[in-house]
């Protein structure tokens, strides 16, 4: 089902929230409104700052007027940036609705600006909300980042994992390879700005998010080689995921079995300890992060839940066709949003659980529904094997508490 | 353009919001592109709201700017109506959909709805927030009150015997610092001056209780940044007079309460004999005697830094050094208090500039916002909030005003708590040596924003790991575990070892543990 209406989401800037924190030595100017602004320390001014690596450059009346030359303008502001923060050593020039709106163009701004502030590599990508919603920041970001990697020479298979992913599951992961035998083994984004790993005909990526459309293409562009699998969420998807490597790089069955089993028994073992509360419960996904569908997946097929809606801001049907065709059939699948609509079908529902937005997480446990707030799945880590306990425990916990509570 | 790391206020249009979501009734459709939705989390989430704010966005995406965005933003206002059936609704845009300009209010009037539609006028690109508030009620108050308004110069009719004296209370918003709990603190006190309180607006009223305003026989503004104009319009219209005094603080409680009984025509003296604040007591006491001459820093909006200014003076017996406000429309009010205190005025929005001037001022306590927060963090001051903008821990579950007396021992608490960790640190400058004392335990949050992790850590450290031994790669791997939880990872992993005779515990063994100890 596609439905077009109001979309209760958010823009592609809050991916800057995780990715400031992922690349240490990144920095993240907007370019936009006050409500740029305002929607960034809304989101993460909780934290207290001594230094945040973000900021917004706000455009105001002069600057639509015409009366300032905002490419100048923009200039100065660099240059006060960079100025305070001389560790910085990438800078991205985030575009927003009203930078695009009025057709700002910081790609030319950000080659300018790259020229004349040598050691700082300056970038650009959009996060608007017109352009993209919510983790397609973090495409947009990464596809900036493409044509600054290094041009891979090797003759032999490399391997490139695409997605933001915490560096706890990064190192167990990096482990699973070696074991495997696979390898060199790439990781995009790096920690550091300068530690971007290198492609070229030879690599194989293998996507550890859904929502990498445009990293995916430029990457293939630059003749990487997609390796279509499930995403690692899970034990079932995890073994999926880790087996479309080791096909590539022919990793003997019996290899494979032997280095994986250990951890997919963990996951199994973990998992378990939540089917109790979860199994038969019905689950309803309102659409955020382009993650519902592998993550419906995970919890029917191995912890018994029952998808009753699962909604998705956009549908990539290549990069979820490992995923597709494990979802249950009785599921609703819906791609876009009319939230008054999608809200009256889920009160008819009465699921068990709704997974949804901060917006309408409160809203809905004061009805007596009860909700897990989706953004959560973004910021912790759940990928891999030893992390599927505590991505079951995610959803269980709310059921969890609302046994506890005896007010 | 202006380099923000933080801003002060948000856009006119979360004003308008903070407005509507106050109030009952009243839905507001707003023209804005996907995403601006995050508004709704400052409700939901930062004020912990019930329900969703009383908004319906157009959200518009790129591929709908080539199409009609005039066409959606209509559908929009009709099925918002058709939904919510509200009493009357407000239609505006936000900074975006400025750009594009689609007329919100003539496409609205287009509609004929059977209720008042109010146009918002909020200059995105040169207005702020509280402008965008101000602006709004101001907007709605003329609409909906104006039907009532007398002809010019017709006298208000003097109260009948044995009627008590009544006002309305103005300016209380959704997501306001602490209006909640102002508004009870105040309403209790007119209350027992023998003031009736006819309507509490925005926060709490219906677009019909706007229409009865001018019944009430004055105002009480309590936010001059949002109420102000309004106020200005309803004394010009019905002969209401306001009042000009805030209750923030002791001092000001009292004036307030006989600037109220004069507009009333009632007597003070029982009610100030009989109440007062204890914070009055609490600074005379001996143990407050270190407080004298604490060199403060006071930022905010005006009616807050202004007030706090005066209760760090003179009531708490501080030294202002520094006074400054993000609101310009009220920058004359603190011109004039900074006289008072000899300090050069501050009336900026650019929080590096507020950053520079505490830092050349150096301070000893910074009363501010959750902005100045992270520049006390920086500089490692102590640090008390008094004013927006704010976030989810001054929205507190219990009863904390800001105004009138008890609003008065609020302040004496959240002001001098920094202070006393503030001291602890001192000692613990002096006695560095101390076996249980020692820098990494100290218990402050302030200042030093890494102590608690170096404490868990050195917690960890000196926990005995028994016979059981941690390979290299499993000590590693266990200092990836967030500091809070990691003491625990490692007493279970090691119980976990134990029970199965393992003598080595490998990066494997530890998740293991975890498997086997998930729940």
């Amino acid at each position: 089902m596609r439905e077009r209406g109001q979309r209760e989401v958010f823009c592609g800037l809050t991916g800057i929230i995780w990715l400031h924190r992922k690349i240490q030595d990144a920095f993240f100017l907007v370019v936009g409104s006050r409500t740029c602004a305002h929607l960034m320390q809304s989101a993460a001014g909780v934290m207290i700052f001594a230094e945040p690596r973000f900021a917004t450059a706000i455009i105001d009346e002069r600057d639509l007027a015409g009366l300032a030359d905002a490419n100048e303008e923009l200039d100065r502001v660099v240059g006060q940036l960079l100025a305070r923060r001389p560790d910085i050593k990438l800078l991205f020039l985030v575009g927003s609705c009203p930078s695009e709106v009025i057709k700002l163009d910081l790609s030319r701004a950000a080659q300018r600006l790259d020229r004349t502030h040598g050691g700082v590599r300056v970038l650009n990508y959009s996060g608007s909300g017109i352009e993209t919603t919510f983790t397609q920041g973090e495409d947009a970001c990464l596809a900036a980042l493409v044509p600054e990697m290094p041009a891979s020479r090797a003759t032999t298979p490399e391997l490139l994992v695409v997605g933001a992913l915490a560096e706890v599951v990064e190192d167990q992961l990096r482990r699973l390879f070696d074991a495997l035998g696979i390898g060199p083994v790439g990781f995009l984004p790096p920690r550091r700005a300068h530690l971007l790993p290198a492609v070229g005909p030879n690599t194989r990526m293998l996507l550890a998010q859904p929502f990498l459309a445009d990293t995916a293409r430029a990457l293939e562009n630059r003749g990487a080689r997609h390796l279509p699998a499930p995403f690692p969420l899970g034990a079932e998807g995890t073994t999926g995921w880790l087996r479309a490597a080791a096909e590539a790089w022919d990793v003997p069955p019996a290899t494979f079995r032997a280095v994986t089993a250990i951890g997919e028994q963990r996951a199994r073992t973990a998992i378990a300890r939540h089917r109790e509360r979860l199994a038969g419960r019905r689950i309803f996904f309102f659409p955020d992060s382009q993650l519902e569908i592998p993550l419906a997946r995970f919890l029917s097929r191995e912890l018994d839940m029952r998808p009753v809606e699962i909604g998705t801001p956009y549908l990539h049907r290549a990069h979820l066709a490992a995923e597709l065709p494990l979802l249950p059939e009785d599921a609703l699948l819906s791609e876009g949003q009319d939230v008054d609509r999608q809200l009256d079908r889920c009160r008819a529902a009465r699921p068990d659980l709704v997974v949804c937005g901060l917006g309408l997480a409160n809203p809905l446990e004061a009805e007596g529904i009860p909700t897990k707030w989706s953004i959560e799945l973004v910021f912790t880590p759940i990928q891999g094997y030893d992390q599927a306990g505590d991505l079951a425990e995610l959803f269980a916990r709310p059921l969890l508490r609302r046994a506890a509570l005896a007010v | 353009m202006q380099l923000a790391v933080w801003t002060y206020e948000g856009p006119p249009h979360v004003g308008a919001m903070r407005v509507a979501t106050g109030m009952t009734g009243l839905h507001y459709v707003l023209h804005a592109p996907q995403g601006d939705t995050y508004a709704d989390l400052l409700f939901t989430m930062i004020e912990r709201r019930q329900a969703r704010p009383p908004v319906t966005y157009t959200t518009f995406q790129a591929r709908d700017l080539g199409g009609d965005t005039a066409e959606l933003f209509k559908t929009a206002v009709q099925d918002a109506y058709d939904r919510f059936q509200p009493q009357a609704m407000i239609v505006g845009a936000s900074c975006t959909a400025e750009l594009i300009q689609d007329d919100p209010g003539g496409l609205a009037k287009a509609l004929r709805l059977p209720v008042p539609v109010v146009p918002l006028e909020l200059p995105s690109y040169s207005k702020k927030e509280n402008w965008g508030a101000s602006e709004t009620f101001y907007q709605l108050v003329r609409t909906l009150a104006g039907p009532q308004v007398p002809p010019p110069g017709t006298p208000r009719p003097a109260r009948g015997p044995g009627v008590a004296p009544s006002c309305n209370i103005l300016g209380p918003t959704g997501l306001g610092f602490r209006h909640r709990d102002d508004v009870r603190e105040i309403a209790g006190l007119l209350a027992r001056l023998g003031v009736e309180v006819r309507v509490v607006a925005p926060m709490g009223a219906a677009p019909a209780d706007l229409a009865r305003l001018g019944e009430a026989d004055f105002n009480v503004v309590l936010y001059p940044e949002i109420a102000g104009q309004a106020a200005g319009w309803l004394a010009r219209s019905f002969g209401q007079k306001a009042t000009r005094t805030i209750p923030i603080g002791t001092n000001a409680t009292r004036a307030f309460v006989e600037e109220v009984a004069a507009l009333a025509g009632l007597d003070p003296a029982p009610l100030l004999a009989a109440e007062g604040s204890r914070a009055a007591w609490y600074a005379r006491s001996v143990d407050s005697n270190y407080l004298t001459g604490k060199r403060v820093f006071v930022f905010g909006d005006a009616t807050h830094a202004v007030a706090a200014a005066r209760v760090a003076a003179a009531e708490m017996g501080f030294r202002v050094v520094g006074l400054g406000t993000y609101s310009r429309e009220f920058a004359r009010d603190v011109r004039e208090a900074a006289k008072l205190y000899d300090v050069e005025p501050l009336v900026t929005e650019d929080y590096l500039a507020v950053e520079a001037a505490i830092q050349a001022a150096q301070p000893e306590l910074i009363l501010g916002t959750q902005m100045e927060r992270h520049i006390a963090k920086r500089l490692g001051i102590p640090c008390a909030v008094i004013s927006a903008p704010v976030h989810v821990q001054d929205y507190p579950a219990r009863y904390s005003p800001q105004m009138g007396f008890e609003g008065a021992n609020v302040l004496f608490d959240a002001w001098v708590h920094p202070l006393m960790m503030g001291l602890e640190e001192h000692l613990l400058g002096m006695f560095r040596e101390d076996f249980e004392f020692h820098a990494e335990a100290a218990p402050s949050h302030l200042g030093g924003g890494s102590q608690p992790v170096a404490a868990a850590e050195a917690a960890v450290a000196e926990a005995p790991s028994g016979p059981i031994a941690w390979t290299a790669d499993g000590e590693a791997e266990l200092k990836k575990i967030p500091f809070f939880v990691r003491g625990k990872a490692r007493r279970n992993t090691e119980r976990f070892a134990e029970e199965r005779g393992i003598r080595s515990i490998t990066v494997e063994t530890l998740y293991d543990a975890k498997a086997h100890f998930s729940r």
